[in-house]
């Protein structure tokens, strides 16, 4: 490895903390209380502080799932975490007025030097709010809204009111009620009709603080015939203590519309990462999932689709890696709503050290939609004696004229490969890490250019010291 | 007067088995620089073993004897570090690498063995040069490092990459098999490139590559071992008459 990448990254590229600056924080623990408290400091409308309470009470009725990782699950103390922290008093629209101290953790993450070069619009959210938000101007002029969901609450209630919930109800499971009690950031974007975005818009999501939930609500409804590619990032840095990372995202594409969904989810070992992602395509709509899972202690997340109107399309492609004492428990779920829908999905995954990755998949066909066509293709990669890979596959075929495919492999490094390419120069390690990027190179190629390389370098650290 | 050349690779009294059967039974060797030697014997010989032990593949065990490559012992030296050093084998099955492209590895094959990332222009140019001179068309580039390959497109882009690492001591296994006699032609045009300047050891079944890469000494292995060493000729003798002349427990 280059010192560059070494000085760059260290152990956890992410890793460091700055000192936490907060102006408001609450304490740790959770109440209804809490919950209206954080509703008021919000100054939201009475039915957003409505909705919050409802989800609350349904939260703390709600078992924990059954399925999954219960052990690591039921690890999780509520009681131990800060549900709202704000450390800025508001979003800068400039980032020369975004705090110093905020300021330079983004700088360190890249965020500005990205939005000059290739993006068209940013969100940064630094704990429970965000701190900087740019659009650009040309998107703006055409009707594109990008805010971060508090200000696009306070800016457009009707909307948020009309679509808030719709895709996924608070009641859909316990993580959802908890974020939709006490949920604040993410992102609000609307495109018009026929707007074709060219460039990414992304949002940045960062959690400073120890034990510190980070809850962003987002939401994106991409209008008839219009299309988007938002993309988010996570980090946090390295506590001993764990931290929680609970989001909802509900994406909604009208007819013929196209909505990606990018996501490189880099977080630290000690972060439950448990959000739900789901989506609606109506008639002739695509949506794609690109969904890459690298850090995290618990990752379980399985995006999923509705594909509600005839014609409509989903793809969604995944990646996970598994590290020492990590289980990334990911997949997908694309419900065959109409007729002629398609739907494509790609998961790819690694365990190492005994890491444990577990594909979690659900594919439903309804009875009346005739026509509908579905691939899946599950590839697992294990990298040594004591690392786990599990498949768990559902299938609800309600009508005979659906056409599907389901690949799955669970493959190792051949002994062969390592040679060929350590007879070409490369070490033990390097030639591991250029096998590793290969497997999720149908991932890494869908992915704007930055983060590819962002990715692969990621991997090809991850796999130093790998062997032996 | 005549400067004795470079002695690249001397192998001595070499003895290695495969999950505990014994392969090679004493190999002797010596290969200098400028040298082109060919072995050539049966299925099963011994002589793919050859050439991976001295590249140092980890299934094959040395039970006795030596390898030196320019007097260093090999046993020092992780395969890694062989390939840096200036070793390069040519594989007769060359292992896929899903999703790696051509091109970005052999970018960093090069950047490997020869410790400096090359520089963008010059490397493409010298790539595009090599290329031309193999008929590689430049979409194999983006194709997955031997991912779909047909056998003369494997050995064609292990000769590419020959070209570009530019070794002290080339192992040619097998190159010549599944070449169609165009293919052949081009292969053994790379060949002869770097021959002029390297220890080359071409392993091979039949006549028809050494009548276009000129060896210096052809060697008959039998039985995990050299039996009979000679000039051209010898390849001339083995392809007409066979092995069991030579072959004492026959």
């Amino acid at each position: 490895m280059t010192d560059e990448a070494q000085d760059v990254i260290g152990d956890y590229r992410y890793g460091f903390h700055d000192p936490e600056n907060s102006t408001i924080r609450f304490d740790q623990g959770l109440s209804e209380q809490v919950v209206r408290d954080i509703s008021e400091l919000k100054n939201e409308p009475e039915w957003m502080t409505d909705i919050r309470v409802k989800a609350y009470r349904h939260f703390v009725e709600r078992v924990m799932p059954e399925w999954g990782n219960c052990d690591l699950l039921n690890k999780i103390d509520f009681e131990s975490i800060t549900y709202f922290l704000r450390s800025s008093n508001k979003t800068e629209t400039s980032w020369d007025e975004v705090p110093d101290d905020i300021k330079n953790t983004f700088d360190r993450l890249g965020i500005p030097e990205a939005e000059q070069k290739w993006l068209g619009g940013v969100t940064a959210q630094y704990e429970s709010e965000a701190v900087y938000h740019s659009i650009r101007e040309d998107l703006e002029e055409q009707g594109v809204i990008f805010l971060d969901m508090d200000t696009g609450l306070k800016q457009f209630p009707e909307i948020i009111k009309k679509y808030f919930g719709t895709v996924i109800p608070h009641s859909d499971n316990k993580f959802s009620a908890l974020n939709t009690a006490v949920w604040s950031g993410g992102s609000f974007l609307y495109i018009p009709k026929g707007i074709s975005v060219e460039m990414p818009v992304q949002a940045y999501f960062r959690i400073n603080a120890k034990n510190m939930g980070q809850f962003e609500r987002t939401l994106i409804i991409a209008d008839e015939g219009s299309s988007v590619h938002y993309v988010e990032g996570c980090t946090a840095p390295s506590y001993s203590t764990d931290s929680l990372h609970s989001a909802v995202v509900e994406l909604i594409a009208m007819e013929g519309a196209k909505i990606r969904y990018s996501t490189v989810q880099n977080w630290s070992s000690n972060v439950y990462n448990l959000v739900t992602k789901r989506a609606v395509a109506h008639k002739n709509a695509t949506i794609e999932w690109v969904d890459g899972n690298i850090g995290s202690k618990l990752t379980m997340k399985y995006p999923s689709v509705l594909l509600k109107g005839e014609g409509a399309h989903a793809e969604v492609i995944s990646v996970a890696y598994a590290g020492e004492g990590q289980h990334q428990d990911t997949g997908a779920k694309v419900h065959h709503l109409a007729s002629n829908t398609t739907s494509n999905i790609i998961s790819k995954s690694i365990s190492k050290k005994g890491g444990r990755s577990s594909y979690r998949g659900l594919l439903q066909v309804t009875p009346k939609s005739t026509g509908c066509r579905s691939k899946i293709v599950c590839d697992a990669l294990i990298l040594d004696d004591y690392s786990r890979s599990d498949t768990y596959p559902t299938m609800e075929i309600g009508n005979s004229t659906a056409d599907l495919e389901h690949e799955a492999s669970v493959s190792k490094v051949s002994s062969d490969q390592l040679f060929y390419l350590m007879s070409r120069g490369f070490t033990e390690d390097e030639a591991m890490g250029l096998i590793v990027n290969g497997f999720f190179e149908p991932f890494t190629r869908e992915l704007p250019m930055e983060y590819a390389l962002e990715l692969n370098k990621l991997l090809e650290l991850e796999m130093e010291g790998s062997i032996g | 007067m005549r400067v004795v050349a470079e002695e690249i690779l001397r192998i001595e009294n070499l003895h290695v088995t495969v999950e505990g059967t014994s392969i090679l039974k004493g190999v002797n060797l010596t290969i200098h620089r400028g040298e082109i030697h060919a072995i050539m014997g049966r299925n099963g010989a011994g002589k793919s073993t050859l050439a991976n032990v001295v590249m140092g593949h980890p299934a094959y065990v040395i039970t006795e004897g030596s390898i030196f490559y320019r007097g260093q012992p090999l046993e020092e030296l992780a395969v890694f570090e062989r390939a840096r050093a200036g070793m390069f084998l040519s594989f007769q099955y060359p292992a896929v690498i899903p999703g790696v492209q051509v091109g970005t590895f052999l970018k960093k094959a090069v950047t490997s063995v020869r410790d400096e990332a090359p520089k963008g222009r010059a490397f493409r140019k010298e790539l595009t040069a090599a290329m031309e001179q193999l008929s590689m068309d430049k979409s194999f580039l983006s194709r997955y490092v031997n991912d779909g390959f047909s056998g003369g497109e494997k050995k064609r882009l292990e000769i590419l990459q020959m070209l570009l690492l530019k070794p002290n001591l080339a192992l040619l296994d097998e190159t010549d098999s599944g070449l169609d006699i165009d293919a052949l032609r081009i292969v053994a045009k790379g060949i002869n490139e770097v021959a002029v300047d390297s220890a080359c050891l071409i392993i091979t079944h039949y006549q028809r590559l050494l009548d276009l890469v000129k060896p210096d000494y052809v060697h008959a292995m039998i039985n995990g071992a050299i039996v009979q060493t000679g000039g051209p000729e010898l390849a001339l003798e083995l392809e007409d008459r066979g092995y069991d002349w030579l072959d004492v427990t026959a």
